[in-house]
């Protein structure tokens, strides 16, 4: 059933607010989610205080600053700082986003940072993943083929090439399937809108030569058609990609199947 | 305690290879319903402040008949799948068949009594 209340232990207390730092004039207020499964206590909304003047302008350089300088046990996921790999998905000001290519400047406020809605946490930041990337596991996002081997390669044509355009640059952030009212609550079932859409790659794909399987596996009322276009994963989605439009390809195809 | 791989976990029981018919029927109700309810309102609004005698006879006509009976029909099974969605969306567990079954008897009832009343007219 639906949740519409947070369980008790989930429910936000207000948490440790810290000391601003001496001598700054261009402070920025951040407040972070914090916990931890080391102890019982409920998630808090820790504040602290970043000099913007010596901080870089993204929101993961204002993170890195807190941990690098006012409080170390703050946890979460980075590594490229520049949008490649995806490991910085966060909520940032209500938005699921890549903190490394999100800007401080376009909050306005206080800077309110969470992590990835309606996943588990296993501390601050960072959600478990691991059911969302069974799931992407699951669609075979790889290259099935039934032909023997070419000498060479698989040959594609550029029109061909260019049909994947909007559908490979996934980093799979999990942005968009976090955003998602039925990834939420059907989340167990329904793929998402990041697994669909690479399954939509491989489907798409003309050297690929299992379409017909990876279409009969997605034929299901929860996998596939729990998306009601509501859209949040094209809005959300930090690299500008549309995976409501290859899920509608989805269905599509399908339908053409049995007409 | 179940012991479960990931993989497993997100595949689960498989695909139930079910889904494309009902999208398509969905669309297709939709369709008509597009096309039936303008009817259907045009219909019963020029025979709004008509007598009994009138409207009885109004529709018995063949075409009156059949939209005001189509559109019965169509509406219902689309709100059937509508509220089916709806269910399978919010509810969870034993509610959720318990939901659905009533759902689709109460759907069909209204459907049956609609058709009903429109051929008890017309015939």
């Amino acid at each position: 059933m639906v949740e519409l209340t947070l369980p008790k232990n989930s429910r936000m207390v207000t948490g440790k607010t810290w000391p601003k730092p001496a001598g700054a004039t261009n402070l920025r207020k951040v407040q972070v989610y914090r916990w931890t499964p080391d102890d019982d206590k409920n998630p808090s909304l820790d504040t602290y205080f970043v000099d913007m003047d010596s901080c870089g302008p993204m929101v993961l350089d204002a993170l890195i600053k807190i941990k690098n300088e006012i409080d170390p046990t703050l946890t979460f996921r980075r590594s490229c700082r520049e949008g490649i790999c995806g490991s910085c998905a966060m909520n940032i000001d209500g938005i699921n986003t890549l903190a490394c290519i999100y800007g401080m400047d376009e909050v306005s406020g206080d800077v309110k940072i969470y992590p990835l809605p309606h996943m588990p946490v296993v501390r601050d930041l960072i959600p478990d993943l691991t059911h969302f990337y069974a799931q992407h596991a699951s669609v075979m996002p790889w290259l099935e083929t039934k032909s023997n081997t070419p000498a060479k390669e698989w040959k594609q044509s550029i029109e061909d090439r260019e049909k994947l355009d909007g559908l490979y640059e996934c980093v799979m952030c999990a942005c968009c399937s976090t955003s998602c009212p039925s990834y939420w609550w059907n989340g167990d079932k329904y793929l998402g809108p990041a697994a669909l859409l690479h399954a939509y790659r491989w489907i798409v794909d003309s050297r690929d030569e299992a379409t017909g399987e990876r279409l009969d596996e997605l034929d299901d009322p929860f996998k596939l058609y729990r998306c009601h276009t509501i859209m949040n994963c094209a809005k959300t989605c930090p690299k500008g990609l549309n995976p409501a439009k290859a899920i509608a390809s989805i269905k599509k195809k399908m339908v053409e199947r049995i007409i | 305690m179940t012991f479960m791989t990931d993989r497993k976990r997100a595949i689960g029981t498989g695909s139930a290879k079910s889904g494309t018919l009902s999208h398509w029927h969905m669309m297709i109700s939709s369709v008509a319903m597009l096309l039936l309810l303008p009817i259907f309102i045009f219909q019963f609004g020029a025979t709004l402040g008509g007598s009994y005698e009138e409207v009885i006879t109004y529709y018995s006509r063949p075409v009156p008949a059949t939209i005001a009976a189509l559109t019965m029909f169509v509406t219902f099974y689309h709100f059937r799948k509508g509220v089916q969605t709806l269910i399978e969306d919010y509810v969870h567990g034993v509610a959720r068949k318990v939901l659905l079954i009533a759902m689709i008897c109460l759907s069909y009832g209204a459907a049956a009594f609609g058709v009903f009343a429109v051929l008890r007219i017309a015939l």
